[in-house]
């Protein structure tokens, strides 16, 4: 019998069936878990936070080598160099940070750890957005309702058109532009999307209703700014006192306008590690249910949803991305979206091994199992968007087969 | 770590701190100290393991040298600690055995491998020299007065001998021992926490009497009817009436203890010492059970497939919660005692102070939610 309106060919029964399969793949890594993945998570945890020093150590060394300073190394070469190097260096500790510490700490994937200090009711991640915030408006809205046109505020965050079940209305028109702005600021997209705040912009609540949310969001970013564009900029300027001791930097003369520049150099250089993040993030994040092949769903395809059809929802909505595992480490285990979808709370660094059982699974069921390069993956996202961004495409829901 | 560690105000470092806290946000300073040295950390004070030293056939004495931030115990204080299994942090309390007047800024913590259990036995046999463990701060009012009492009696049995074992050693570094009698039950003469050196101080100090009691012979045998009676109080220490008591050793002896004095009219004299279970029993026939909301003091009867979200407000709570599927982890709690089922996977939790997830959780006998 089939009384789901899911678009796949399984009946109820082989759909729960299915279901069943998924929980025994999530037991048996539950039971799995064990010594070697905390030792994982201590190591990625060790390494972003030596990254992070370094690359801050590096670009304070690049400042000993301003040509200004007139000593036989300086020079523009050695300087940008440094620049260049400290400056990637913490962009990739601030995506390690962020894609495979926090989004996945956030997600309560340690949490069966039990460290206190590893666990998502005590971890804030380097992000304008609060974690308590990013956690209500991920964990709940975005993990529960995935896909679901109405429900899931991460289709379209509000602001684009991502599948034709959307209405359209000429604000749409210009949305590859509003994409770009998302990419640049990405963090502050981020922080902002909340359901609180959307209510607000489509004024459906108060603004002095929404205060406290702003005060909480605002805070955290405060905190941000003030660590990035002020406190390390600032940090920088101590380098003028071994300078000014070694005899460089004479007391008079036009020389003191070096330090405003000195504060420019780091200033600009966390800014683009934080755009390097942005950026980074934005991609993999938009290639995570966007692509050609992925399922939007109406309220009524939810109603009284089993876990089972939870699960093929989750499995429609999402697509993986190919690549090293390096590449993994850095996407944060996203390049695993689907993986990560059908099971939120399990360690991202079991993904790819539950990744073999849920392909073969979805195989046996005549599933279709969306995984792709980035290149085919992103490409496709943005010709979707682009295609949007006009009115009309087929709100026809294919039947889904591998 | 409960109670955790704060950088000391006003000292230099705290002060320094408030400003590189701000450079190393969302993080702190003390998480980057920690790259180069554990024992530096303010947000999580840790020990490193000094020294391994087996007292017993399964009970080994672990020197533990504290981070910057530990403060001085009092004899006969307790300390957690953090202990990682199979990946997991378990939290154990364990009392300190040295004495405060120790100088080289080392604890030890002696610890008895139960049979059977998972934690006590991975301290014991797993952990090496050079490895560190998450410890809170001395906690515990099993202590002497600072006016040491006139004439102590001591009763201690197996691994209960340590908070005795940390005044004892107190006293004496202070040249304050007073006249104590001190009973001491173990299996065997070679089954003795401490046993040389309590002798040793037994023949250098006549004013501390030791009385050992076995109920083993060599090889495992019981031996008689050993066990605490007045009769056997009587003829060890006559004037048990005129003593402070200090006792720590299993609930039964506790209880043994407890009951003489009562019946003596002399309860306030008896100080015991004794730590909760960290699990509860689980019920046989786990069908439901009373679930009482702790912060709400509210009990409410459950049956064993309804979650214990939807109980919570049925009985009129209003829990936060997001997914009611047990993916978001909105809703978790603390186990405060008893027992749950996880509906998804049938497994009971019985560990208290627990994180469980309530929207997928129901009774398992009788529980105690902190909600």
């Amino acid at each position: 019998m089939k009384t789901h309106t899911l678009p796949v060919a399984l009946n109820d029964a082989e759909l729960e069936e299915f279901g069943r399969e998924m929980d025994a793949i999530r037991e048996d890594t539950l039971d799995a878990l064990g010594d070697k993945d905390r030792k994982y998570i201590l190591r990625v945890i060790k390494l972003h936070r030596s990254m992070d020093f370094v690359s801050r150590m590096i670009i304070f060394a690049g400042l000993f080598f301003h040509p200004l300073w007139q000593h036989a190394w300086a020079g523009q070469t050695v300087m940008l160099s440094l620049f260049g190097i400290g400056t990637l260096l913490l962009g990739m500790a601030k995506i390690l940070e962020n894609m495979e510490l926090g989004h996945n700490v956030l997600h309560a994937q340690w949490d069966w750890m039990k460290d206190p200090s590893i666990h998502s009711s005590t971890w804030e991640w380097d992000n304008t957005c609060p974690s308590d915030t990013w956690m209500k408006s991920h964990n709940i809205v975005h993990h529960t309702w995935t896909n679901v046109v109405g429900k899931d505020l991460d289709v379209g965050y509000g602001v684009l058109r991502v599948t034709p079940l959307q209405k359209w209305n000429p604000l749409f028109l210009p949305q590859m532009i509003y994409v770009f702005f998302i990419m640049m600021l990405f963090e502050w997209a981020v922080a902002l999307h909340d359901d609180h705040v959307d209510e607000w912009m489509r004024g459906k609540r108060s603004f002095s209703q929404t205060a406290s949310v702003f005060a909480n969001i605002g805070r955290k970013m405060w905190r941000q700014a003030r660590k990035d564009y002020i406190a390390w900029p600032l940090v920088g300027l101590l380098v003028a006192i071994p300078i000014h001791l070694s005899g460089y930097l004479p007391v008079l003369g036009p020389t003191p306008d070096i330090l405003p520049e000195v504060f420019l150099n780091v200033l600009l250089a966390n800014v683009v590690a934080n755009l390097i993040r942005n950026v980074w993030a934005f991609t993999i994040i938009f290639c995570g249910h966007f692509p050609e092949g992925t399922y939007n769903f109406t309220e009524s395809q939810v109603e009284d949803e089993t876990r089972a059809r939870w699960y093929i929802r989750q499995l429609l909505s999402s697509c993986n991305i190919k690549g090293s595992r390096t590449f993994d480490l850095f996407a944060g285990n996203l390049s695993y979206q689907i993986e990560h979808h059908l099971f939120p709370d399990l360690p991202s660094s079991r993904y790819p091994e539950i990744s073999q059982r849920v392909q073969a699974l979805c195989a046996r069921y005549g599933l279709p199992y969306n995984k792709g390069s980035l290149t085919r993956q992103f490409g496709t996202t943005l010709i979707k968007l682009t295609r949007m961004s006009f009115p009309g495409g087929s709100t026809e829901q294919k039947i889904a087969r591998a | 770590m409960e109670p955790s560690p704060q950088s000391p105000q006003g000292s230099l470092f705290g002060r320094l701190s408030y400003f590189t806290d701000m450079l190393a946000w969302p993080l702190r300073t003390s998480h980057y100290l920690e790259l180069v040295n554990p024992l530096w950390t303010t947000h999580a004070l840790q020990a490193r393991v000094e020294k391994v030293w087996d007292e017993t056939r399964d009970a080994r004495t672990l020197t533990l040298r504290p981070g910057l931030n530990w403060r001085g115990h009092r004899a006969g204080q307790h300390v957690r600690v953090g202990i990682p299994v199979g990946g997991m942090h378990y939290t154990r309390t364990y009392t300190i055995s040295s004495p405060p007047e120790r100088d080289d800024g080392c604890i030890t913590i002696t610890v008895k491998a139960h049979p059977g259990g998972r934690i006590s036995s991975h301290l014991v046999r797993q952990i090496k020299v050079g490895s560190y463990l998450p410890i809170g701060l001395p906690q515990g009012d099993f202590t002497l007065p600072d006016a040491t009492p006139v004439r102590p009696l001591f009763i201690s049995a197996g691994s209960g001998i340590t908070p005795v074992m940390s005044m004892l050693r107190s006293l004496i570094a202070r040249d304050r021992l007073p006249h104590s009698v001190h009973i001491h039950y173990a299996p065997h003469d070679y089954d003795v926490i401490f046993g040389q050196e309590l002798k040793a101080l037994a023949e250098k100090h006549p004013h501390y009497r030791l009385k050992l009691v076995f109920t083993q012979e060599l090889g495992g045998q019981p031996s008689g009817n050993n066990r605490f009676t007045v009769e056997q109080l009587q003829s060890l220490c006559p004037d048990w009436r005129q003593r402070e008591v200090y006792a720590c050793g299993p609930a039964s002896l506790l209880a043994a203890i407890e009951a003489n004095w009562e019946s003596a009219g002399l309860s306030r004299h008896v100080h015991l010492e004794r730590f909760r279970a960290a699990f509860s029993a689980v019920p046989a026939d786990a069908t439901g059970g009373k679930v009482s909301f702790a912060r709400s003091s509210l009990t409410v009867d459950a049956d064993s497939a309804t979650n214990l979200l939807r109980i919570a407000e049925d009985a009129g709570l209003n829990p936060t919660h997001g997914c009611r599927m047990g993916i978001c982890h909105t809703c978790d709690a603390t186990l405060k005692s008893g027992c749950v089922r996880d509906l998804r996977n049938g497994n009971v939790i019985n560990e208290t102070g627990q994180l469980i997830q309530i929207c997928v959780c129901a009774a398992a006998g009788d529980c105690e939610i902190d909600l």
